[in-house]
């Protein structure tokens, strides 16, 4: 008898649980609430966006909820999330490169149009102690030197492997650099975040990351290695909402990331606008 | 109460836990089922000898079997003092062995960063006599013995618990070693319990994710091991995923099922 009803509980648990998914509004009064979503976003955006979100929040008479946010995470990552998984619950996607962001579209995830929105460059970066003593770029092919990438799949990833390939058309670098470089890779980690992380925590030797994220708060306890311009990747990042809006009467996300305002916040934090 | 009114409520009460049990075990099967009917449908063949898929394979088992063989070499004498003895703090030592199974494996990962890490209390020195734990194979085996001692150690001291010491006893008077009892009585007595926790350890082992990305990284052949080469595949496709989840389905199905016929034959034949 108690066992039955113990059952028969948790039976009600799952089943209540499967009934309490959607239905999330709440009534808001201005308008179209498929904006109060989160924005998908790629994770080397996550300081640009924060601003531009607590910008938007002080000027709309109509602010959006509160607990609305974003969710960054590596741009495949969340075109999975999208595309696989079917989630509807995005307001917008915004992906470090046009690849992952036609896949979206493609697969039936993201029906507005995309829109080019900042640009971004690749650096080095190693700890502070630099234990390694990396000072140039061709020291990362030395024997034993420790470096952590974003997985290929990520575009930050893919990125940094097209600049050694670049690099090893290169005389001064030869053809083994690539392969040299990529021996020495002892992680591939799922996010551009993650490698900053195992190099803040000296870690590794040395990683690859965007520009961007050398300039961001959380890049203390590191040190930048430039890589010019003739072998370095432009990262494109691409922003579409989930479906196109219409007739809307309040501050718009990805209208403020494009507006001048936005791009400006974007330029602050390393970016390359694209406005001009 | 009537007996009609009774057997009425009975049944009822048989209906509703009929459903409720019919409920949860849907909710168990359901998605194993669906991974391998999916994975049915993929070039399961093809996607099983790529290399990244042969390399996780190979790389799970010969690890899983190191983090055995180290959980049980150590784990045994452990459990055997814990079921043996009593002195102060016991219960906190007791609760400190058990610690990993509520831990989220993420938090282990770090811990053993922390530790083992470049930077860590005994990587550092580590590292100045040239040693490198983290991001090593021998890490992923760290990572999956840390998750799966309890599981074994649990099982174990449980096992020479409900065994008495009254058979050792036996032993020594009959001029047998404290570690001859050990070995010859104890062992094999508590045996049905140390292969129950083994083969729980080995199971946990094999699933483990969490502390494996953050201690040990990911690279084929070296750290990926089958569940971060799933969770690595999923970002390129979702086919390669299928086939290697299936794989793992059906190992530890049959392992746990083998396990389960074995011990109830040995049972019989006690």
């Amino acid at each position: 008898m108690q066992l039955a009803m113990v059952v028969a509980l948790v039976a009600l648990g799952l089943a209540s649980a499967a009934c309490g998914e959607g239905d999330t509004s709440d009534g808001a009064t201005c308008g179209d609430d498929s904006a109060d979503a989160p924005v998908f976003a790629a994770s080397s955006l996550a300081e640009p966006f924060e601003e531009i979100w607590e910008e938007m929040l002080s000027l709309d008479e109509c602010p959006p909820a509160e607990e609305v946010s974003f969710n960054f995470a590596g741009s495949q990552e969340l075109r999975i999330q999208i595309v696989e998984s079917g989630s509807s619950s995005f307001y917008a996607f915004a992906s470090a490169d046009r690849q992952q962001m036609d896949l979206a579209i493609e697969g039936g995830g993201v029906g507005g149009e995309p829109h080019l929105f900042a640009r971004n460059r690749l650096v080095v970066i190693v700890p502070e102690n630099n234990e390694a003593e990396i000072e140039t770029l061709q020291d990362l092919a030395a024997d034993g030197v420790k470096i952590v990438l974003a997985d290929e799949a990520v575009p930050a990833g893919a990125y940094a492997r097209a600049f050694l390939e670049n690099s090893s058309d290169d005389s001064a670098f030869g053809e083994g650099y690539a392969d040299a470089v990529l021996d020495n890779v002892v992680s591939n980690e799922p996010n551009v975040r993650q490698v900053i992380a195992r190099v803040q925590l000296a870690e590794v030797d040395a990683g690859i990351v965007y520009a961007t994220d050398a300039m961001a708060d959380l890049a203390d306890d590191m040190k930048v290695i430039a890589i010019p311009d003739e072998l370095n990747e432009t990262a494109e990042y691409w922003i579409a909402r989930r479906e196109e809006l219409t007739g809307r009467g309040w501050v718009d996300f990805v209208d403020y990331v494009l507006s001048d305002a936005g791009q400006d916040i974007l330029e602050e934090h390393g970016f390359i606008r694209v406005d001009r | 109460m009537t007996s009609r009114a009774y057997s009425a409520q009975r049944a009822g009460e048989v209906m509703l836990a009929a459903i409720a049990c019919a409920v949860v075990f849907l909710f168990l099967v359901l998605p194993v089922a669906a991974i391998l009917e999916k994975a049915a449908h993929t070039d399961f063949f093809d996607e099983v000898t790529s290399s990244a898929v042969t390399d996780a394979l190979r790389l799970s088992m010969v690890t899983t079997t190191m983090s055995l063989g180290l959980v049980v070499l150590f784990g045994t004498p452990l459990a055997y003092v814990m079921a043996r003895t009593r002195f102060p703090g016991h219960a906190v030592v007791d609760t400190l062995i058990d610690l990993p199974i509520v831990l989220p494996p993420a938090v282990g990962g770090l811990g053993l960063l922390m530790v083992f890490g470049r930077r860590g209390w005994l990587g550092e020195p580590l590292d100045d006599l040239g040693v490198q734990v983290a991001f090593t194979t021998t890490a992923v085996v760290m990572a999956q013995t840390f998750v799966a001692s309890p599981f074994y150690i649990r099982s174990a001291r449980a096992g020479f618990e409900a065994a008495g010491q009254e058979l050792e006893d036996v032993a020594r008077t009959l001029g047998s070693s404290r570690s001859g009892a050990f070995l010859r009585v104890a062992v094999p007595v508590a045996m049905p319990a140390l292969t129950a926790g083994a083969v729980m350890a080995w199971a946990r082992a094999l699933g483990e994710f969490g502390a494996t990305i953050m201690f040990a990284g990911s690279i084929e052949g070296r750290t990926q091991t089958v569940p971060l080469a799933i969770y690595r595949q999923f970002e390129t496709g979702i086919e390669a995923p299928l086939a290697l989840s299936a794989v793992l389905v059906v190992v530890s199905f049959s392992v746990l099922l083998a396990f389960r016929l074995l011990t109830r034959r040995a049972a019989l034949t006690l």
